[in-house]
Protein backbone atom coordinates (compact mmCIF):
# COMPACT_ATOMS: atom_id res chain seq x y z
CA UNK A 1 0.00 0.00 0.00
CA UNK A 2 1.47 3.60 -0.75
CA UNK A 3 0.07 5.83 1.13
CA UNK A 4 0.14 9.79 0.51
CA UNK A 5 -0.35 12.12 4.00
CA UNK A 6 -1.61 15.52 2.95
CA UNK A 7 -0.17 18.16 5.31
CA UNK A 8 -0.97 21.70 6.14
CA UNK A 9 1.26 24.40 7.82
CA UNK A 10 -1.05 26.27 10.34
CA UNK A 11 -0.53 28.35 13.18
CA UNK A 12 -0.46 26.69 16.51
CA UNK A 13 -3.87 27.49 18.16
CA UNK A 14 -2.63 29.41 20.64
CA UNK A 15 -1.75 31.85 18.06
CA UNK A 16 -2.87 35.52 18.00
CA UNK A 17 -4.38 36.27 14.45
CA UNK A 18 -3.44 40.01 13.26
CA UNK A 19 -3.32 41.34 9.45
CA UNK A 20 -1.22 43.73 7.89
CA UNK A 21 -1.15 45.11 4.84
CA UNK A 22 -4.02 47.46 5.05
CA UNK A 23 -5.95 44.04 6.32
CA UNK A 24 -4.98 42.05 2.97
CA UNK A 25 -2.46 40.17 4.90
CA UNK A 26 -1.89 37.80 7.97
CA UNK A 27 0.66 38.69 9.82
CA UNK A 28 3.31 36.35 10.79
CA UNK A 29 5.03 37.76 12.67
CA UNK A 30 5.95 35.94 16.16
CA UNK A 31 3.46 33.01 14.89
CA UNK A 32 4.42 29.49 15.79
CA UNK A 33 3.51 27.38 12.87
CA UNK A 34 2.34 23.67 13.20
CA UNK A 35 1.15 20.26 11.81
CA UNK A 36 -2.40 21.12 11.10
CA UNK A 37 -4.01 19.32 14.23
CA UNK A 38 -5.97 17.08 12.26
CA UNK A 39 -3.16 16.26 9.82
CA UNK A 40 -1.32 14.54 13.13
CA UNK A 41 -4.30 12.10 13.47
CA UNK A 42 -3.72 10.95 10.00
CA UNK A 43 -0.02 10.60 9.90
CA UNK A 44 -0.18 8.82 13.12
CA UNK A 45 -2.56 6.37 11.40
CA UNK A 46 -0.69 5.92 8.67
CA UNK A 47 2.38 5.27 11.05
CA UNK A 48 0.09 2.25 12.34
CA UNK A 49 -0.45 1.01 8.77
CA UNK A 50 3.29 1.04 8.16
CA UNK A 51 4.43 -0.96 11.17
CA UNK A 52 1.76 -3.10 10.93
CA UNK A 53 1.22 -3.51 7.45
CA UNK A 54 4.26 -2.45 5.72
CA UNK A 55 2.74 0.47 4.38
CA UNK A 56 5.21 3.43 2.90
CA UNK A 57 4.03 6.79 3.97
CA UNK A 58 5.22 9.55 1.73
CA UNK A 59 3.74 13.21 2.88
CA UNK A 60 3.03 16.30 0.64
CA UNK A 61 2.74 19.58 1.26
CA UNK A 62 1.83 23.17 -1.26
CA UNK A 63 3.50 26.02 0.18
CA UNK A 64 6.81 27.99 -0.55
CA UNK A 65 10.53 27.19 1.05
CA UNK A 66 9.79 28.37 4.36
CA UNK A 67 6.89 25.55 5.40
CA UNK A 68 10.12 22.99 4.89
CA UNK A 69 10.40 22.58 8.87
CA UNK A 70 6.70 21.65 9.00
CA UNK A 71 7.54 18.70 6.23
CA UNK A 72 10.76 17.67 8.43
CA UNK A 73 9.02 17.40 11.30
CA UNK A 74 6.25 14.91 9.78
CA UNK A 75 9.59 13.00 8.35
CA UNK A 76 10.58 13.25 11.67
CA UNK A 77 7.43 11.75 13.40
CA UNK A 78 8.20 8.83 10.47
CA UNK A 79 7.53 9.22 7.23
CA UNK A 80 9.33 7.92 4.71
CA UNK A 81 9.96 11.13 2.11
CA UNK A 82 8.06 14.14 1.82
CA UNK A 83 7.15 16.35 -1.34
CA UNK A 84 7.04 20.07 -1.20
CA UNK A 85 4.92 21.10 -4.23
CA UNK A 86 6.60 24.24 -5.05
CA UNK A 87 3.56 26.88 -4.74
CA UNK A 88 1.58 29.38 -2.63
CA UNK A 89 -1.21 27.77 -1.49
CA UNK A 90 -4.24 30.81 -1.86
CA UNK A 91 -7.19 28.45 -3.28
CA UNK A 92 -8.68 24.99 -2.09
CA UNK A 93 -9.43 23.96 -5.71
CA UNK A 94 -6.38 25.30 -6.84
CA UNK A 95 -4.11 23.13 -4.33
CA UNK A 96 -6.39 20.30 -4.81
CA UNK A 97 -5.70 20.09 -8.77
CA UNK A 98 -1.68 20.13 -7.58
CA UNK A 99 -2.02 17.23 -5.12
CA UNK A 100 -4.24 15.32 -7.68
CA UNK A 101 -1.38 15.32 -10.04
CA UNK A 102 0.84 13.81 -7.23
CA UNK A 103 -1.24 11.27 -7.16
CA UNK A 104 -1.24 10.46 -10.14
CA UNK A 105 2.56 10.48 -10.69
CA UNK A 106 3.20 8.54 -7.51
CA UNK A 107 0.64 6.06 -7.90
CA UNK A 108 -0.83 6.11 -4.10
CA UNK A 109 -3.57 4.21 -3.24
CA UNK A 110 -4.71 5.50 -0.05
CA UNK A 111 -4.26 9.47 0.57
CA UNK A 112 -4.86 10.70 4.08
CA UNK A 113 -6.07 14.23 4.97
CA UNK A 114 -7.41 15.96 7.97
CA UNK A 115 -10.95 16.86 7.43
CA UNK A 116 -10.02 20.80 7.74
CA UNK A 117 -7.26 23.10 7.90
CA UNK A 118 -7.53 24.86 11.24
CA UNK A 119 -6.36 29.04 9.23
CA UNK A 120 -8.32 29.02 6.39
CA UNK A 121 -11.07 26.47 7.62
CA UNK A 122 -12.12 25.56 3.83
CA UNK A 123 -12.89 21.65 4.37
CA UNK A 124 -12.29 21.03 1.24
CA UNK A 125 -9.36 20.01 0.07
CA UNK A 126 -9.75 16.03 0.49
CA UNK A 127 -13.16 15.98 -1.21
CA UNK A 128 -11.79 17.65 -4.02
CA UNK A 129 -8.46 15.76 -4.89
CA UNK A 130 -11.34 12.95 -4.35
CA UNK A 131 -13.14 13.85 -7.21
CA UNK A 132 -10.30 14.79 -9.49
CA UNK A 133 -8.62 11.57 -8.94
CA UNK A 134 -12.10 9.76 -8.75
CA UNK A 135 -11.03 7.90 -5.61
CA UNK A 136 -13.74 6.68 -3.07
CA UNK A 137 -14.00 9.40 -0.43
CA UNK A 138 -15.33 9.57 2.76
CA UNK A 139 -14.90 12.48 5.50
CA UNK A 140 -15.01 13.50 8.87
CA UNK A 141 -13.39 10.05 9.42
CA UNK A 142 -13.30 8.73 13.02
CA UNK A 143 -11.92 4.92 12.19
CA UNK A 144 -9.84 3.28 9.61
CA UNK A 145 -9.21 -0.18 9.09
CA UNK A 146 -7.97 -1.62 5.41
CA UNK A 147 -7.62 -5.35 4.66
CA UNK A 148 -6.04 -5.71 1.40
CA UNK A 149 -7.83 -3.85 -0.94
CA UNK A 150 -11.41 -3.41 1.49
CA UNK A 151 -11.61 -0.49 3.82
CA UNK A 152 -14.54 0.17 6.65
CA UNK A 153 -14.24 3.61 7.49
CA UNK A 154 -16.52 5.31 10.53
CA UNK A 155 -17.58 8.46 9.71
CA UNK A 156 -19.13 11.23 11.76
CA UNK A 157 -22.21 12.51 10.98
CA UNK A 158 -24.61 15.13 12.82
CA UNK A 159 -25.81 13.58 15.75
CA UNK A 160 -24.54 9.77 15.11
CA UNK A 161 -21.42 7.87 13.53
CA UNK A 162 -22.04 5.71 10.39
CA UNK A 163 -20.04 2.55 9.28
CA UNK A 164 -19.18 2.48 5.15
CA UNK A 165 -17.31 -0.34 3.38
CA UNK A 166 -15.80 0.91 0.59
CA UNK A 167 -12.47 -0.01 -1.71
CA UNK A 168 -8.44 1.78 -2.23
CA UNK A 169 -8.22 3.96 -4.34
CA UNK A 170 -9.51 6.10 -1.47
CA UNK A 171 -9.23 9.36 0.04
CA UNK A 172 -10.04 10.19 3.66
CA UNK A 173 -10.52 13.53 5.58
CA UNK A 174 -9.51 12.33 8.76
CA UNK A 175 -10.06 14.08 12.63
CA UNK A 176 -9.45 12.46 16.41
CA UNK A 177 -10.82 8.77 16.78
CA UNK A 178 -8.86 7.73 13.49
CA UNK A 179 -6.03 7.72 16.44
CA UNK A 180 -7.04 9.05 19.98
CA UNK A 181 -4.21 11.78 21.12
CA UNK A 182 -2.68 9.55 23.51
CA UNK A 183 -1.29 7.61 20.45
CA UNK A 184 0.34 11.11 18.46
CA UNK A 185 3.91 11.07 18.09
CA UNK A 186 6.19 13.54 19.21
CA UNK A 187 9.32 13.45 17.09
CA UNK A 188 12.21 11.80 19.34
CA UNK A 189 15.71 12.57 18.71
CA UNK A 190 16.93 9.09 16.74
CA UNK A 191 13.27 10.80 14.68
CA UNK A 192 15.26 14.00 14.59
CA UNK A 193 18.28 12.56 12.97
CA UNK A 194 16.60 10.18 10.32
CA UNK A 195 14.63 12.74 9.12
CA UNK A 196 18.12 14.94 7.82
CA UNK A 197 18.56 12.27 5.30
CA UNK A 198 15.27 11.33 4.25
CA UNK A 199 14.33 12.46 0.54
CA UNK A 200 12.44 15.74 0.44
CA UNK A 201 11.60 16.55 -3.18
CA UNK A 202 10.74 19.68 -4.66
CA UNK A 203 8.58 19.57 -7.52
CA UNK A 204 6.92 22.59 -9.51
CA UNK A 205 3.81 23.08 -9.64
CA UNK A 206 1.59 22.31 -12.72
CA UNK A 207 -0.21 25.90 -12.53
CA UNK A 208 -3.59 26.73 -12.19
CA UNK A 209 -6.21 30.00 -12.38
CA UNK A 210 -6.87 30.45 -8.44
CA UNK A 211 -10.26 30.27 -8.03
CA UNK A 212 -11.15 31.88 -4.79
CA UNK A 213 -8.96 33.70 -3.01
CA UNK A 214 -9.00 36.82 0.29
CA UNK A 215 -9.63 40.28 -1.09
CA UNK A 216 -9.14 41.77 2.73
CA UNK A 217 -9.27 40.01 6.13
CA UNK A 218 -11.22 41.63 8.98
CA UNK A 219 -11.26 40.91 13.01
CA UNK A 220 -14.33 40.14 14.97
CA UNK A 221 -15.77 43.45 16.65
CA UNK A 222 -14.65 44.00 20.10
CA UNK A 223 -17.05 42.57 22.67
CA UNK A 224 -19.36 44.78 24.66
CA UNK A 225 -18.40 44.07 28.59
CA UNK A 226 -19.90 40.95 30.26
CA UNK A 227 -22.99 42.02 32.30
CA UNK A 228 -22.28 40.25 35.24
CA UNK A 229 -25.55 39.20 37.78
CA UNK A 230 -25.04 38.66 40.97
CA UNK A 231 -25.52 34.94 42.16
CA UNK A 232 -28.50 35.23 44.44
CA UNK A 233 -30.45 37.02 41.78
CA UNK A 234 -31.11 34.63 39.21
CA UNK A 235 -34.05 35.84 38.73
CA UNK A 236 -32.29 39.05 36.41
CA UNK A 237 -30.14 36.45 34.32
CA UNK A 238 -33.58 34.82 33.37
CA UNK A 239 -35.22 37.92 32.63
CA UNK A 240 -32.08 39.60 30.72
CA UNK A 241 -32.30 36.34 28.49
CA UNK A 242 -35.86 37.06 28.08
CA UNK A 243 -36.54 40.32 27.04
CA UNK A 244 -32.76 41.64 26.79
CA UNK A 245 -31.01 38.65 24.31
CA UNK A 246 -34.30 37.37 23.43
CA UNK A 247 -33.15 33.71 23.55
CA UNK A 248 -35.30 32.06 25.81
CA UNK B 1 -28.48 32.21 -15.07
CA UNK B 2 -30.10 31.11 -12.14
CA UNK B 3 -29.53 30.68 -8.10
CA UNK B 4 -29.72 26.93 -6.98
CA UNK B 5 -30.17 25.63 -3.42
CA UNK B 6 -29.41 21.95 -2.23
CA UNK B 7 -32.68 21.97 0.10
CA UNK B 8 -31.59 19.03 2.22
CA UNK B 9 -34.51 16.76 4.03
CA UNK B 10 -33.57 14.64 6.76
CA UNK B 11 -36.10 11.50 6.76
CA UNK B 12 -38.43 13.62 4.54
CA UNK B 13 -38.22 16.57 6.65
CA UNK B 14 -36.81 19.72 6.44
CA UNK B 15 -34.91 21.61 8.99
CA UNK B 16 -34.27 25.04 9.74
CA UNK B 17 -30.80 25.11 8.58
CA UNK B 18 -32.94 24.14 5.26
CA UNK B 19 -35.60 27.31 5.44
CA UNK B 20 -32.43 29.06 6.30
CA UNK B 21 -29.93 28.21 3.25
CA UNK B 22 -33.04 28.84 1.12
CA UNK B 23 -33.96 31.84 2.26
CA UNK B 24 -29.94 33.19 2.09
CA UNK B 25 -30.31 32.03 -1.83
CA UNK B 26 -33.54 34.04 -2.19
CA UNK B 27 -31.47 37.19 -1.24
CA UNK B 28 -28.55 36.23 -3.97
CA UNK B 29 -31.18 35.73 -6.91
CA UNK B 30 -32.45 38.77 -5.86
CA UNK B 31 -28.87 40.63 -6.00
CA UNK B 32 -28.12 39.21 -9.53
CA UNK B 33 -31.71 39.54 -10.79
CA UNK B 34 -32.60 36.00 -11.30
CA UNK B 35 -34.77 33.43 -9.68
CA UNK B 36 -34.35 30.91 -7.10
CA UNK B 37 -34.34 27.05 -7.33
CA UNK B 38 -34.74 24.77 -5.01
CA UNK B 39 -33.34 20.99 -5.19
CA UNK B 40 -34.38 18.31 -3.18
CA UNK B 41 -33.92 14.58 -2.09
CA UNK B 42 -36.93 12.49 -1.08
CA UNK B 43 -38.57 15.06 0.78
CA UNK B 44 -42.59 14.61 2.17
CA UNK B 45 -43.39 17.95 0.86
CA UNK B 46 -40.98 19.89 -1.34
CA UNK B 47 -43.95 22.54 -1.73
CA UNK B 48 -42.61 24.10 2.09
CA UNK B 49 -39.79 25.55 0.20
CA UNK B 50 -42.37 28.11 -1.48
CA UNK B 51 -42.40 29.76 1.84
CA UNK B 52 -39.26 31.25 1.50
CA UNK B 53 -38.58 32.54 -1.65
CA UNK B 54 -38.11 29.53 -4.26
CA UNK B 55 -39.98 30.24 -7.29
CA UNK B 56 -39.09 26.47 -9.06
CA UNK B 57 -38.81 23.56 -7.03
CA UNK B 58 -37.30 20.77 -8.26
CA UNK B 59 -37.97 17.30 -6.43
CA UNK B 60 -36.26 13.58 -7.08
CA UNK B 61 -37.50 10.29 -5.65
CA UNK B 62 -35.13 7.87 -6.29
CA UNK B 63 -35.11 4.71 -4.21
CA UNK B 64 -30.98 4.68 -5.13
CA UNK B 65 -31.07 8.18 -2.74
CA UNK B 66 -32.68 6.88 0.32
CA UNK B 67 -29.77 6.02 2.18
CA UNK B 68 -27.15 9.48 2.00
CA UNK B 69 -24.29 9.00 -0.44
CA UNK B 70 -22.22 11.65 -0.28
CA UNK B 71 -20.74 11.21 -4.90
CA UNK B 72 -24.50 10.18 -5.59
CA UNK B 73 -26.01 13.12 -4.12
CA UNK B 74 -23.33 15.81 -5.31
CA UNK B 75 -24.06 14.79 -8.50
CA UNK B 76 -27.63 14.86 -8.75
CA UNK B 77 -26.98 18.55 -7.51
CA UNK B 78 -24.70 18.77 -10.14
CA UNK B 79 -26.90 17.64 -13.27
CA UNK B 80 -30.10 20.37 -11.46
CA UNK B 81 -27.51 22.64 -11.14
CA UNK B 82 -26.36 21.91 -15.29
CA UNK B 83 -29.87 21.50 -16.46
CA UNK B 84 -31.23 24.60 -14.86
CA UNK B 85 -27.99 26.83 -15.95
CA UNK B 86 -27.16 27.53 -12.10
CA UNK B 87 -24.23 29.36 -11.90
CA UNK B 88 -24.30 29.50 -7.90
CA UNK B 89 -25.02 26.65 -5.94
CA UNK B 90 -25.95 27.36 -2.04
CA UNK B 91 -25.26 24.53 -0.12
CA UNK B 92 -25.92 24.07 4.07
CA UNK B 93 -22.69 23.24 7.00
CA UNK B 94 -24.37 20.20 8.16
CA UNK B 95 -22.04 17.13 8.20
CA UNK B 96 -23.64 15.98 5.25
CA UNK B 97 -22.88 19.47 3.00
CA UNK B 98 -19.68 20.02 4.34
CA UNK B 99 -19.05 16.54 2.66
CA UNK B 100 -21.06 17.10 -0.72
CA UNK B 101 -20.03 20.30 -1.55
CA UNK B 102 -16.41 20.03 -2.95
CA UNK B 103 -17.29 16.89 -4.93
CA UNK B 104 -19.75 19.42 -5.88
CA UNK B 105 -17.01 22.03 -7.06
CA UNK B 106 -15.11 19.47 -8.73
CA UNK B 107 -18.04 18.33 -10.65
CA UNK B 108 -19.09 22.21 -12.17
CA UNK B 109 -15.10 23.18 -11.85
CA UNK B 110 -16.65 25.93 -9.71
CA UNK B 111 -14.60 28.18 -6.84
CA UNK B 112 -15.83 27.22 -3.40
CA UNK B 113 -16.00 29.43 -0.48
CA UNK B 114 -16.94 27.81 3.02
CA UNK B 115 -18.39 29.09 6.19
CA UNK B 116 -19.86 31.98 3.99
CA UNK B 117 -22.06 34.19 6.88
CA UNK B 118 -22.90 37.42 4.49
CA UNK B 119 -24.40 37.44 1.18
CA UNK B 120 -22.06 39.00 -1.23
CA UNK B 121 -21.11 42.74 -1.10
CA UNK B 122 -20.45 42.82 -4.91
CA UNK B 123 -21.47 40.86 -7.19
CA UNK B 124 -19.45 42.31 -10.23
CA UNK B 125 -16.10 41.29 -8.66
CA UNK B 126 -18.06 38.21 -6.48
CA UNK B 127 -16.84 38.55 -3.02
CA UNK B 128 -18.22 36.66 0.46
CA UNK B 129 -17.71 37.34 3.82
CA UNK B 130 -16.42 34.25 5.27
CA UNK B 131 -15.29 32.81 8.82
CA UNK B 132 -11.73 31.78 9.21
CA UNK B 133 -8.94 31.36 11.51
CA UNK B 134 -11.57 29.45 13.74
CA UNK B 135 -13.60 32.29 14.44
CA UNK B 136 -10.46 34.78 15.32
CA UNK B 137 -10.76 36.49 11.98
CA UNK B 138 -12.87 36.68 8.38
CA UNK B 139 -11.86 36.70 4.96
CA UNK B 140 -13.54 38.75 2.43
CA UNK B 141 -13.42 36.49 -0.41
CA UNK B 142 -13.49 36.56 -3.62
CA UNK B 143 -15.01 33.36 -6.38
CA UNK B 144 -13.50 33.87 -9.54
CA UNK B 145 -14.32 31.06 -11.78
CA UNK B 146 -17.50 31.18 -13.39
CA UNK B 147 -19.60 28.73 -11.70
CA UNK B 148 -19.58 29.46 -7.25
CA UNK B 149 -20.11 26.65 -4.63
CA UNK B 150 -21.11 28.52 -1.50
CA UNK B 151 -21.28 26.86 1.81
CA UNK B 152 -23.20 28.54 3.93
CA UNK B 153 -22.41 28.56 8.11
CA UNK B 154 -25.05 27.75 10.14
CA UNK B 155 -27.53 30.58 11.86
CA UNK B 156 -25.50 33.21 10.41
CA UNK B 157 -28.07 34.42 8.25
CA UNK B 158 -31.75 33.73 9.61
CA UNK B 159 -34.47 32.42 8.31
CA UNK B 160 -37.30 35.24 6.36
CA UNK B 161 -40.20 34.22 4.82
CA UNK B 162 -40.93 35.44 1.54
CA UNK B 163 -44.27 33.24 -0.02
CA UNK B 164 -43.81 33.00 -3.56
CA UNK B 165 -45.98 31.00 -6.30
CA UNK B 166 -44.02 27.96 -6.88
CA UNK B 167 -43.49 25.11 -9.75
CA UNK B 168 -42.92 22.28 -8.25
CA UNK B 169 -41.46 19.49 -10.85
CA UNK B 170 -39.79 16.10 -10.48
CA UNK B 171 -36.57 15.95 -11.68
CA UNK B 172 -34.73 12.46 -12.46
CA UNK B 173 -31.37 11.93 -12.26
CA UNK B 174 -28.92 9.63 -14.21
CA UNK B 175 -27.27 7.38 -11.92
CA UNK B 176 -24.44 4.56 -12.22
CA UNK B 177 -23.25 1.56 -9.64
CA UNK B 178 -20.03 3.34 -10.49
CA UNK B 179 -21.35 6.19 -8.49
CA UNK B 180 -22.12 3.86 -5.51
CA UNK B 181 -18.59 3.20 -4.46
CA UNK B 182 -19.00 4.54 -0.59
CA UNK B 183 -21.58 2.03 1.02
CA UNK B 184 -23.48 2.82 4.09
CA UNK B 185 -23.38 -0.40 6.01
CA UNK B 186 -24.49 0.70 9.92
CA UNK B 187 -25.78 3.95 10.92
CA UNK B 188 -26.02 4.79 14.76
CA UNK B 189 -27.70 7.76 15.78
CA UNK B 190 -28.60 8.76 19.24
CA UNK B 191 -32.23 9.45 19.24
CA UNK B 192 -34.38 11.61 20.84
CA UNK B 193 -31.08 13.61 21.59
CA UNK B 194 -30.61 17.57 20.66
CA UNK B 195 -27.67 17.34 18.62
CA UNK B 196 -25.27 20.51 19.02
CA UNK B 197 -25.08 20.65 15.49
CA UNK B 198 -28.84 21.37 15.33
CA UNK B 199 -29.25 23.36 18.46
CA UNK B 200 -30.50 26.18 19.63
CA UNK B 201 -29.35 26.05 23.03
CA UNK B 202 -25.93 24.66 24.22
CA UNK B 203 -25.58 23.99 28.03
CA UNK B 204 -21.76 22.86 28.57
CA UNK B 205 -19.13 22.01 31.08
CA UNK B 206 -15.57 21.60 31.82
CA UNK B 207 -13.48 20.62 34.60
CA UNK B 208 -15.23 22.78 37.22
CA UNK B 209 -17.58 20.00 37.45
CA UNK B 210 -15.31 17.66 39.13
CA UNK B 211 -16.18 14.77 38.07
CA UNK B 212 -18.79 12.62 35.94
CA UNK B 213 -21.33 12.13 38.84
CA UNK B 214 -21.91 15.63 38.41
CA UNK B 215 -23.51 16.13 35.49
CA UNK B 216 -27.35 15.22 36.44
CA UNK B 217 -27.78 18.89 36.43
CA UNK B 218 -26.34 20.14 33.06
CA UNK B 219 -28.54 17.18 31.45
CA UNK B 220 -31.31 18.95 33.94
CA UNK B 221 -30.59 22.01 32.74
CA UNK B 222 -30.31 21.08 28.97
CA UNK B 223 -33.59 19.31 29.51
CA UNK B 224 -35.55 22.39 30.53
CA UNK B 225 -34.36 24.64 27.58
CA UNK B 226 -34.04 21.92 25.19
CA UNK B 227 -30.65 21.74 24.32
CA UNK B 228 -28.02 20.49 23.26
CA UNK B 229 -25.08 19.03 25.99
CA UNK B 230 -21.82 19.91 25.39
CA UNK B 231 -18.58 19.56 27.35
CA UNK B 232 -14.30 21.20 26.96
CA UNK B 233 -11.84 18.65 25.94
CA UNK B 234 -10.39 17.75 28.52
CA UNK B 235 -13.54 16.44 30.03
CA UNK B 236 -13.97 14.27 27.09
CA UNK B 237 -10.54 13.50 27.62
CA UNK B 238 -10.80 12.12 30.56
CA UNK B 239 -13.72 10.08 29.96
CA UNK B 240 -16.39 11.97 31.81
CA UNK B 241 -18.42 12.71 29.10
CA UNK B 242 -18.20 11.10 25.22
CA UNK B 243 -16.11 12.45 22.44
CA UNK B 244 -19.12 13.43 20.49
CA UNK B 245 -19.65 16.57 23.20
CA UNK B 246 -16.23 17.78 22.91
CA UNK B 247 -16.39 21.65 21.38
CA UNK B 248 -14.02 23.85 20.29
CA UNK B 249 -11.12 24.67 17.89
CA UNK B 250 -10.21 20.82 17.67
CA UNK B 251 -13.85 19.43 18.38
CA UNK B 252 -17.04 20.66 17.41
CA UNK B 253 -18.23 23.82 16.27
CA UNK B 254 -20.96 25.49 18.06
CA UNK B 255 -22.85 28.19 16.47
CA UNK B 256 -26.25 28.61 18.90
CA UNK B 257 -27.73 31.51 19.67
CA UNK B 258 -27.53 30.55 23.20
CA UNK B 259 -24.28 29.01 24.71
CA UNK B 260 -24.32 28.19 28.80
CA UNK B 261 -20.40 27.28 30.18
CA UNK B 262 -19.95 26.24 33.67
CA UNK B 263 -17.15 25.35 35.12
CA UNK B 264 -15.36 26.57 31.88
CA UNK B 265 -11.77 28.65 32.13
CA UNK B 266 -12.33 29.66 28.60
CA UNK B 267 -9.09 29.06 26.66
CA UNK B 268 -8.21 30.27 23.48
CA UNK B 269 -9.10 26.83 21.67
CA UNK B 270 -12.43 26.62 23.72
CA UNK B 271 -13.32 29.64 22.60
CA UNK B 272 -12.09 29.83 19.14
CA UNK B 273 -14.80 27.15 18.81
CA UNK B 274 -17.99 28.39 20.39
CA UNK B 275 -17.69 32.08 19.75
CA UNK B 276 -19.83 32.26 16.78
CA UNK B 277 -22.50 31.32 18.76
CA UNK B 278 -24.89 34.50 19.58
CA UNK B 279 -25.26 34.98 23.28
CA UNK B 280 -22.97 33.07 25.68
CA UNK B 281 -23.20 32.78 29.60
CA UNK B 282 -21.19 31.93 31.77
CA UNK B 283 -20.70 30.33 35.34
CA UNK B 284 -17.71 30.59 37.15
CA UNK B 285 -15.99 30.41 40.96
CA UNK B 286 -13.42 32.70 39.39
CA UNK B 287 -13.21 36.33 38.32
CA UNK B 288 -10.50 36.33 36.30
CA UNK B 289 -11.61 32.95 34.26
CA UNK B 290 -10.66 34.65 30.63
CA UNK B 291 -14.53 33.53 29.83
CA UNK B 292 -16.14 36.64 31.46
CA UNK B 293 -13.91 38.47 28.81
CA UNK B 294 -15.82 36.77 25.76
CA UNK B 295 -19.43 36.68 27.82
CA UNK B 296 -22.15 38.37 27.58
CA UNK B 297 -23.50 37.14 30.73
CA UNK B 298 -21.72 35.67 33.58
CA UNK B 299 -22.21 35.25 36.94
CA UNK B 300 -19.46 34.49 39.60
CA UNK B 301 -20.09 31.77 41.67
CA UNK B 302 -20.20 27.93 42.64
CA UNK B 303 -21.73 25.97 39.59
CA UNK B 304 -23.22 23.26 42.93
CA UNK B 305 -25.30 26.39 43.90
CA UNK B 306 -25.84 28.59 40.78
CA UNK B 307 -27.18 25.69 38.54
CA UNK B 308 -29.88 23.51 40.54
CA UNK B 309 -30.83 27.58 41.05
CA UNK B 310 -31.27 28.38 37.66
CA UNK B 311 -33.14 24.73 37.14
CA UNK B 312 -36.04 25.56 39.08
CA UNK B 313 -36.84 29.20 38.03
CA UNK B 314 -36.12 28.60 34.32
CA UNK B 315 -39.18 25.54 35.06
CA UNK B 316 -41.03 28.46 36.92
CA UNK B 317 -40.28 30.73 34.36
CA UNK B 318 -41.30 27.78 31.31
CA UNK B 319 -44.49 27.27 32.83
CA UNK B 320 -45.50 30.77 33.33
CA UNK B 321 -44.62 31.56 29.38
CA UNK B 322 -45.98 28.44 27.54
C1 LIG C 1 -3.84 21.83 20.35
C2 LIG C 1 -4.89 22.09 21.41
C3 LIG C 1 -6.22 22.04 21.03
C4 LIG C 1 -7.22 22.25 22.00
N1 LIG C 1 -8.54 22.20 21.60
C5 LIG C 1 -9.51 22.41 22.52
C6 LIG C 1 -10.88 22.37 22.16
O1 LIG C 1 -11.24 22.16 21.00
N2 LIG C 1 -11.82 22.56 23.12
C7 LIG C 1 -11.49 22.80 24.43
O2 LIG C 1 -12.40 22.96 25.26
N3 LIG C 1 -10.19 22.84 24.81
C8 LIG C 1 -9.21 22.63 23.89
N4 LIG C 1 -7.90 22.64 24.30
C9 LIG C 1 -7.62 22.70 25.75
C10 LIG C 1 -7.66 24.10 26.33
O3 LIG C 1 -6.40 24.71 26.17
C11 LIG C 1 -8.01 24.05 27.84
O4 LIG C 1 -7.07 23.25 28.48
C12 LIG C 1 -9.41 23.52 28.15
O5 LIG C 1 -10.38 24.17 27.36
C13 LIG C 1 -9.73 23.72 29.62
O6 LIG C 1 -10.92 23.05 29.95
P1 LIG C 1 -11.79 23.50 31.20
O7 LIG C 1 -12.13 24.93 31.05
O8 LIG C 1 -12.92 22.54 31.30
O9 LIG C 1 -10.84 23.22 32.43
P2 LIG C 1 -10.00 24.21 33.34
O10 LIG C 1 -9.12 25.07 32.53
O11 LIG C 1 -9.42 23.37 34.39
O12 LIG C 1 -11.08 25.19 33.98
C14 LIG C 1 -12.03 24.82 34.93
C15 LIG C 1 -12.78 26.08 35.32
O13 LIG C 1 -13.80 25.74 36.24
C16 LIG C 1 -13.88 26.73 37.22
N5 LIG C 1 -14.48 26.11 38.42
C17 LIG C 1 -13.91 25.28 39.31
N6 LIG C 1 -14.81 24.90 40.24
C18 LIG C 1 -15.97 25.48 39.91
C19 LIG C 1 -17.27 25.46 40.49
N7 LIG C 1 -17.55 24.75 41.57
N8 LIG C 1 -18.23 26.19 39.90
C20 LIG C 1 -17.99 26.93 38.78
N9 LIG C 1 -16.78 26.97 38.20
C21 LIG C 1 -15.78 26.25 38.75
C22 LIG C 1 -12.46 27.18 37.43
O14 LIG C 1 -12.43 28.50 37.96
C23 LIG C 1 -11.90 27.13 36.00
O15 LIG C 1 -12.08 28.38 35.34
C24 LIG C 1 -6.88 22.48 23.35
C25 LIG C 1 -5.53 22.53 23.71
C26 LIG C 1 -4.54 22.34 22.77
C27 LIG C 1 -3.11 22.43 23.19
N1 LIG D 1 -1.40 23.38 1.09
C1 LIG D 1 -1.70 22.10 1.38
N2 LIG D 1 -0.82 21.12 1.11
C2 LIG D 1 -1.10 19.83 1.39
N3 LIG D 1 -2.25 19.43 1.94
C3 LIG D 1 -3.18 20.36 2.23
C4 LIG D 1 -2.96 21.74 1.96
N4 LIG D 1 -4.06 22.42 2.34
C5 LIG D 1 -4.93 21.51 2.84
N5 LIG D 1 -4.40 20.25 2.78
C6 LIG D 1 -5.01 19.00 3.27
O1 LIG D 1 -6.42 19.11 3.22
C7 LIG D 1 -6.99 19.05 4.54
C8 LIG D 1 -8.18 19.97 4.65
O2 LIG D 1 -7.78 21.28 4.40
P1 LIG D 1 -8.76 22.46 4.01
O3 LIG D 1 -9.62 21.99 2.90
O4 LIG D 1 -7.84 23.56 3.62
O5 LIG D 1 -9.54 22.79 5.25
C9 LIG D 1 -5.83 19.37 5.47
O6 LIG D 1 -6.06 18.80 6.75
C10 LIG D 1 -4.65 18.74 4.73
O7 LIG D 1 -4.61 17.35 4.95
Amino acid sequence: MKILVCISHVPDTTSKINFTDNNTKFDTNGVQFVINPYDEFVLTRAMWFKEKQGASVTVVHVGNATTEPTLRKALAIGADNAIRVNAEAIDGLTVAKELAAVVKNGGFDLVLAGKESSDYNGQMVPGMLAALTDFNFVNAAVGLEIDGTSATVEREMDGGHETIATNLPLVIGGQKGIVEETDLRIPNMRGIMMARKKPLTVVEPVGNPIATSTKSFEKPSPKGAVKLVDESNIDELINLLHTEAKVI
Amino acid sequence: MSVLVYASATDGKFKKSTFEVVSYGKKVATLLGTDLVAFTINADDASELQHYGAEKILSVYNEQLSVFNAKAYALSIEQAAKSNNANVVVIDSSADGLYIAPLLAVGLDAGYASNVIAVPETTDSFTVKRKAFSNKGFSNTVISTENKVIGLAKNSFGIYENEVAASVENFNVSLSGDDFGVQSTHVAKASGKVTIADADVVVSAGRGLKGPENWGMVEELAGVLGAATACSKPVSDLGWRPHSEHVGQTGKPVASNLYIAIGISGAIQHLAGVNASKVKVVINTDPEAPFFKAADYGIVGDAFEVVPQLISKLRDFKAQNS
